[in-house]
């Protein structure tokens, strides 16, 4: 009956690798600053608009 | 759609407004940063908000200090030759368009490389190229957009300070643990013999067993700590019972496994740690935008103009600790004086807000002595120090050794307080339980004893303060007042005296209530008074006009300034005179006391202009709620001129003293302290600060609490000035909340108690107690808050972070 010790390796192992990208993420500052970035994901919609307003720039967005 | 808006910051452009591209500005700053926004292709500023912006101030010379090296190194993140990084702090960060716009920096200029902005902080950090680009040159970029940054001496610092991830490590790895130890114990919870269960159980142990050994010895770690450190101090914490749970926990579980007893408490033992550490998590909240911490260095400027001595001509750039006795500095308009000095050069009108919360301006002359922390706002200056900054008379305040206490070590908090009893209770009932044990079934001796410690863990209890607390302090930050930490609640309930500061406090500095007293003028008489008024720029005038509230004016035939006594005017044939008593030819009878404006008429005394401060709306109301509560007190910086005033506004019963310093006020609180009150200090300006950090809760009123306030524990929007009663009785419903969920939690120690005592405490029971105990707890705790606030709240708009701004649509 190894195929436990292979599924628990398994498991164990995928575990961790979320555990590392966690702790990664913590060293990075992700979690320094959390409402900042939640607005600056919305951001690129907005950034597409603007040659497609008409009142307020004559120039294209190069 | 409110048409007299401006496009671009959206105040009102009441006289003239200045068209452009089918757009109101209200003055030319706004339009120029506008203009500079269309010309980059950066008009999605005004789509993500409506009329985000602030207009530009005049900010000429005043950052000539950042030509010196030795100040630019002392702000910069990083250097190198070709790149440098700076965090700057920006007060007026407030939208998202101001994430935008700043986040967007290298569109207008490209040797900005890059910026990123921590919105709570309200602070960008820019990397920059520093070859063709100096961080002056940032500084005037951002503020030519209207986001001028606030450098301080605070930046100053050399040892950047580093952030402390330790608790989300902390939390990671217990909750990582604990997910990971419940999920390998699940098949043992039915207690099923089946073959291969039996067959892996010793894997799925030492497994456990291998999880729990970083949770104790790391997250835990601080618990053990702690409790060390208690029983050094003879103080029996609440971290005494939780240590003692943890380590029995973890060594019966460790014993019960090698020696192959059992499978031992591994899920209990995560769970716990991985709880505590949530709670200690959700009390944590602290508003970062704001600082509880400052003293004179967040004001100061970090260098100033000294004129060197050869021939007073040349200029140059020092830090403001450079500063020695005997220094000639300049300072300009809108600059902060430094140091206590003398005035050799330039008309002085200083405005001591910051000091004193009064926000009239000071008349100075040449040779008086200015004291540090006034703001000059007249035309340039030119002062000779008197001391070095650390010996002027404001700042020496802050060496007064109240600065530097830990105000949290001074008190003892209610779980404490509990867990003193609640130690010796437990360790007494362990004893009989094992006593008894030993006389009926030895074998079992060792096994109730550690079921009783590990069961009584005082899981629940632990968490039943940082959960009301951390929800209280969110529901006060909601509603514009704003706590240091949670144990403030806990400090604010216990409060029976409240001190009060006068001006800026119970004061509001939007303008002062005029009384005149005398002889009508007639019409003609009004109308000259009201152009004289306009045309000068004495602070007194203004606030006099402003409160005149008259628009017709008429063109003066002659008109002229005497310095320090008052101005003449004269239209066709009559001849005004506004200003003091000896300039208008009056024996003064009047008290000295109030600030009063006196009018003449062709040398005919007509009656004079009395001021009084605008005291905030509720005062009243709120003194005759709070006097049922507490001891009231009211320390005033000025002098006596509105006590009477006072008195009529006020219930009887509160004791006023005038002409209080900085240090008297400090120590009156102290005195008070010393009679065994608790006492609470309500103030505003730095004069204040020394009393702030020695009352038990220091609150600072602020109009704009993005701006400055001195070190506190709270900081009060003060449009919440009147509901102080309201969070003070808020303050004292959570701790009854925490008491009941502190029986509820013995509640739960009592069923679990029953367990152990009697021997049959096995990991299911310990794996579901303590969870449940801890959850429902929390929960209770948590809804019992917010009900409290909800049933006790007051509709009543708050005043938003963001003063914005009325609804403006964009189509046009």
């Amino acid at each position: 009956m190894g195929v436990i010790y292979v599924l628990l390796t398994i498991s164990i192992l995928v575990a961790i690798v979320f555990f590392i990208a966690f702790i990664i993420s913590i060293k990075n500052g992700q979690y320094d600053d959390t409402y900042t970035p939640s607005v600056r994901m919305l951001f690129d919609d907005e950034l597409i608009k603007t040659p497609v307003e008409p009142s307020t720039s004559n120039k294209k967005q190069s | 759609m409110s048409d007299s808006l401006c496009y671009h910051c959206g105040d009102s452009c009441d006289t003239t407004p200045i068209q452009f591209d089918e757009k109101i500005f209200c003055c030319s700053g706004c339009k120029t940063v506008y203009e500079i926004f269309t010309d980059n292709d950066l008009t999605c500023y005004y789509d993500l908000e409506q009329t985000p912006g602030s207009t530009p101030v005049d900010i000429k010379g005043k950052y000539d200090y950042l030509d010196s090296n030795e100040i630019i190194h002392k702000l910069l993140d990083f250097t190198d030759e070709t790149t440098q990084v700076v965090t700057l702090y920006i007060p007026k960060i407030h939208c998202s368009s101001c994430i935008w716009i700043l986040e967007n920096l290298h569109k207008l200029k490209s040797e900005i490389k890059n910026s990123q902005i921590d919105f709570p902080k309200k602070t960008v950090r820019i990397t920059y190229d520093a070859v063709n680009f100096s961080l002056k040159e940032v500084v005037l970029q951002l503020s030519s957009i209207g986001y001028e940054p606030y450098i301080s001496l605070d930046d100053h610092a050399t040892i950047k300070k580093s952030i402390d991830r330790s608790l989300y490590y902390k939390l990671g790895v217990a909750g990582f643990a604990f997910g990971n130890v419940m999920f390998l114990s699940f098949p043992e919870y039915f207690e099923v013999s089946e073959f291969w269960l039996d067959q892996y159980k010793y894997v799925f142990r030492y497994l456990m067993l291998a999880f729990s050994i970083p949770v104790v010895f790391y997250a835990g770690q601080e618990y053990l700590v702690s409790a060390y450190k208690g029983i050094r101090a003879g103080v029996l914490n609440i971290d005494i019972p939780i240590a003692l749970g943890i380590i029995v926990l973890f060594t019966r579980s460790t014993v019960e496994i090698l020696m192959d007893w059992g499978t031992g408490f591994f899920d209990s033992l995560t769970g716990l740690i991985f709880f505590l550490l949530l709670g200690k998590f959700f009390q944590q909240k602290t508003y970062s935008f704001l600082s509880f911490e400052r003293d004179y260095k967040s004001y100061f400027p970090i260098a100033v103009t000294r004129i060197t001595s050869d021939r007073y001509k040349k200029e140059e750039t020092i830090q403001i600790y450079d500063i020695k006795k005997g220094d000639r500095l300049l300072i300009r308009n809108h600059e902060l004086i430094p140091v206590d000095s003398i005035l050799i050069e330039g008309d002085g009108q200083i405005d001591y807000s910051f000091v004193t919360g009064e926000s009239n301006l000071v008349h100075k002359e040449l040779g008086d002595s200015l004291f540090a922390g006034g703001r000059q706002s007249a035309g340039a200056l030119q002062i000779e120090a008197l001391e070095s900054v650390e010996q002027s008379y404001l700042t020496q305040l802050w060496s007064n050794d109240v600065f530097n206490q830990d105000k949290d070590s001074r008190y003892t908090n209610i779980t404490d307080t509990v867990s003193k009893y609640f130690t010796i209770t437990i360790l007494m009932i362990a004893c009989i339980a094992t006593a008894y044990w030993i006389y009926a079934d030895a074998s079992q001796a060792a096994q109730v004893c550690t079921a009783i410690l590990i069961i009584a863990c005082p899981c629940a209890l632990a968490l039943a303060r940082p959960f009301a607390l951390g929800n209280m302090l969110r529901i006060f930050g909601k509603q514009g007042f704003f706590l240091k930490n949670s144990t403030v609640i806990e400090r604010l309930s216990q409060l029976d005296t409240l001190v009060f500061d006068k001006t800026g406090t119970m004061t509001t500095n939007t303008g002062d209530a005029v009384f005149y007293t005398g002889k009508d003028l007639n019409a003609d008489q009004s109308v000259l008074l009201n152009t004289a008024l306009r045309a000068s720029n004495h602070p007194l005038s203004r606030s006099l006009y402003a409160a005149l509230n008259a628009n017709e004016v008429v063109s003066l035939d002659a008109y002229k300034e005497y310095p320090g006594a008052g101005i003449e005017a004269i239209y066709k044939d009559i001849i005004l005179r506004i200003g003091s008593a000896s300039f208008t030819g009056v024996q003064t009878s009047y008290s000295h006391l109030d600030t009063t404006v006196h009018i003449a008429i062709d040398q005919d005394y007509k009656g004079h202009y009395t001021f009084h401060n605008t005291y905030r709306q509720g005062l009243s109301t709120l003194f005759s709620k709070l006097i049922g509560t507490h001891r009231l007190f009211i320390l005033s910086g000025d002098n006596a001129g509105e006590a009477s005033y006072l008195k009529r506004l006020l219930p009887t019963g509160i004791q006023t003293y005038f002409d209080q310093r900085p240090k008297d006020k400090l120590d009156f609180i102290q005195k008070q302290q010393q009679e065994g009150k608790k006492v609470g200090m309500i103030g505003d300006g730095l004069n204040d600060a020394g009393a702030l950090a020695q009352s038990d809760v220091g609150i600072a009123i602020s109009e704009d609490i993005a701006v400055f306030s001195p070190a506190c524990d709270a900081i009060m929007d003060a449009a919440q000035f009147d509901r102080i009663d309201y969070f003070t009785s808020l303050s004292k419903k959570t701790i009854t909340i925490i008491k009941s969920s502190i029986i509820l939690s013995f509640l739960y120690n009592i069923v679990g108690l029953y367990f152990a005592v009697t021997g049959q405490l096995s990991p299911l029971i310990a794996a579901i107690l303590m969870p449940l105990s801890s959850i429902s707890v929390l929960v209770y705790v948590t809804l019992l808050t917010n009900w409290v606030a909800k049933k006790r709240i007051k509709i009543r708009p708050v005043a938003p972070l963001e003063n914005h701004k009325k609804s403006f649509s964009f189509n046009s």
